[in-house]
């Protein structure tokens, strides 16, 4: 079967809205299109209805006790937002200290910069060469001032899955709110707010099958009563913790989304699992010097993070145009700054400026796959053919031991 | 990113990709930038006797822009003189290419590379110059001339010498 190009193979960035999402989402633009907050009509409750039972869907699919544990936002980057800033805000007066990784999102490293600027303590805890967190560090950093920890589900870029159940039996224990950023996992991999004991948790639909510009702080209400201070001020909806009108088509779609990946999942993963073992043979066994980037073993099933050694990702990404992929190396902005989850991880320079993320999904084909893999391998090989660097790779010079001039 | 159609036909379709011998006396190679950084640039030209490049070479660790910024300079310098050859400057490639700011970079690294290429060939030249006269002078310690610093010596495999950029 011919494949249709371009090919998406960037389903950690985001992924397509699902038929049945869509087809659910469509009365909720044109006919039922009541404010949820008009009380007054039967728009408003026909609306009211469809959200409170996405509420209950929602707060259900991550193991909560009660819809209102759902506070809907624009997305993850506003629910970490408000998650860290709304319980440093609240809680400033027990303490000032909040602990999270070297590989968060920037939507909460940023906000933890933010947060550092105006008197909060900031521990970052970093991560092994496979880009996993050590729950004994995380032990070993909490204080008498510590009110936070956030650590995410699963990495965006590696894909690599975090010890939250050893992680939530430390804060637990020690009595500090855990917070995570669940935007990666969430659909891929099981995950349970009781088993983890995640105080709060960061949910976004078009990461899994639903549409943008909607997504959830799951707040816990009962042991521990999670507070906080609201970052968006006005007609008090979501529980006073989050004004503005809901976005009821988008609410309606990322209920539907959750169903669809509560009921799929299972079966899902071992699919893309198995395309992403397929792509990664297809391409490491005709290829030396390719390195995977983060572990094997605690891992996202779609995501395959690969080094191609002395080929450039950019020059790689422009080889393979009719692919959709990412480069670790943040070389198309203007900071030409590789990936910062690489270096945390100990990947050198060298080899996080080379590095491609493959995100297989829902909708890959295996005939995808194959395209992809051989495509690659031509083209790496052209690329290495061009570098200066495989030259002296073959010639047996150590790379290492070549003085550079750094620019 | 867009990348112009100058940079995509440079960039598959490359000039002159490949390697020159670099202890050929008449070869100076130009090796510049750091893998750390994303881009390594090695230019090599071949200098005739009457003093004019015949042939040039390049191989590129880099990205679109960086491989056409290269592969472009090596089409520039064939039949220039060295003179003329250190006339062309980054301005030039990042206008021909159409780069955009981020990417003026690899015009300045080819430019380097070109400046370099050409000081390894000088350099080459002198210690051969040197090493004549010395040979006239007294025919024994020719021996002794392959130490210096600058004459590359035979049989022993020298690393590329990498040029310091300018300052941006």
């Amino acid at each position: 079967m011919a494949v249709n190009l371009p090919i998406y193979m960037d389903y950690s960035a985001t992924t397509p809205v699902d038929p049945r999402v869509l087809e659910e989402m469509m009365p909720y633009f044109s006919e039922k299109y009541g404010n949820a907050a008009s009380r007054s009509h039967a728009y408003g409750w026909t609306a009211e209805a469809a959200v409170e039972a996405a509420r209950e869907k929602i707060s259900a699919f991550l193991g909560g006790s009660s819809g209102k544990e759902v506070v809907f936002t624009s997305g993850a980057t506003e629910a970490d937002n408000l998650a860290l800033k709304g319980v440093a805000d609240y809680y400033a007066s027990k303490g000032n200290h909040i602990i999270t990784t070297t590989i968060e999102h920037k939507a909460i490293l940023d906000t933890a910069k933010r947060l550092r600027k105006q008197g909060f303590e900031i521990t970052y805890i970093p991560v092994d060469r496979q880009g996993l967190v050590d729950p004994d560090e995380i032990r070993k950093a909490i204080t008498d001032k510590t009110i936070l920890v956030s650590v995410m589900l699963a990495n965006n870029e590696v894909g690599t899955i975090q010890p939250l159940e050893q992680i939530g039996a430390i804060t637990r224990e020690k009595g500090v709110l855990l917070h995570t950023d669940a935007v990666q996992g969430l659909g891929k991999i099981p995950f349970d707010v009781t088993r983890t004991h995640a105080d709060l948790v960061s949910i976004s639909a078009h990461k899994m099958y639903g549409p943008k510009g909607i997504g959830a702080l799951w707040v816990r209400r009962s042991k521990p009563r999670v507070r906080l201070v609201a970052q968006m001020d006005g007609g008090g909806h979501e529980f006073g913790m989050r004004s503005g009108t809901l976005n009821v088509p988008g609410i309606v779609g990322f209920a539907k989304a959750v169903e669809i990946c509560e009921q799929e999942m299972a079966q899902e993963s071992e699919r893309t699992k198995t395309l992403r073992d397929k792509l990664r043979h297809g391409i490491q066994d005709h290829l030396e010097e390719v390195n995977l980037n983060g572990s094997i073993e605690h891992r996202l099933p779609g995501n395959l993070n690969l080094s191609f050694a002395f080929v450039e990702g950019e020059a790689m990404m422009m080889a393979i145009k009719d692919v959709a992929v990412s480069s670790g190396s943040a070389c198309t902005s203007a900071s030409l700054e590789p990936s910062y989850v690489l270096k945390a991880m100990g990947v050198g320079d060298e080899l996080a400026h080379s590095s491609i993320r493959f995100g297989i999904g829902r909708f890959t084909t295996e005939e995808e796959v194959d395209y992809v893999a051989k495509l690659v391998v031509e083209k790496v090989r052209k690329l290495r053919e061009m570098s200066p660097l495989y030259e002296m790779y073959k010639e047996g010079i150590d790379l290492k031991s070549v003085q550079w001039a750094a620019h | 990113m867009a990348y112009s159609n100058k940079v995509i036909d440079h960039y598959e379709n490359p000039r002159n990709v490949g390697s020159m011998d670099k202890n050929d006396d008449n070869v100076g190679t130009g090796l510049v930038g750091a893998p750390a950084c994303g881009d390594v640039m090695r230019l090599q030209i071949r200098v005739d006797d009457d003093g004019k490049i015949s042939d040039a070479k390049f191989k590129t660790f880099g990205c679109g822009s960086a491989i056409a910024s290269s592969s472009l300079a090596t089409e520039w310098l064939k039949g220039r003189t060295l003179e003329e050859a250190t006339k062309i400057k980054n301005r030039d490639i990042a206008e021909e290419l159409n780069l955009p700011p981020v990417k003026i970079h690899c015009s300045v690294l080819a430019e380097d590379a070109i400046k370099s290429a050409i000081e390894d060939f000088r350099r080459k030249q002198k210690a051969k110059r040197a090493l004549q006269t010395q040979t006239q002078d007294d025919p024994e310690p020719a021996q002794e001339a392959q130490e210096t610093p600058n004459a590359p010596s035979e049989g022993k495999r020298s690393l590329p010498i990498v040029s310091s950029q300018p300052e941006r």
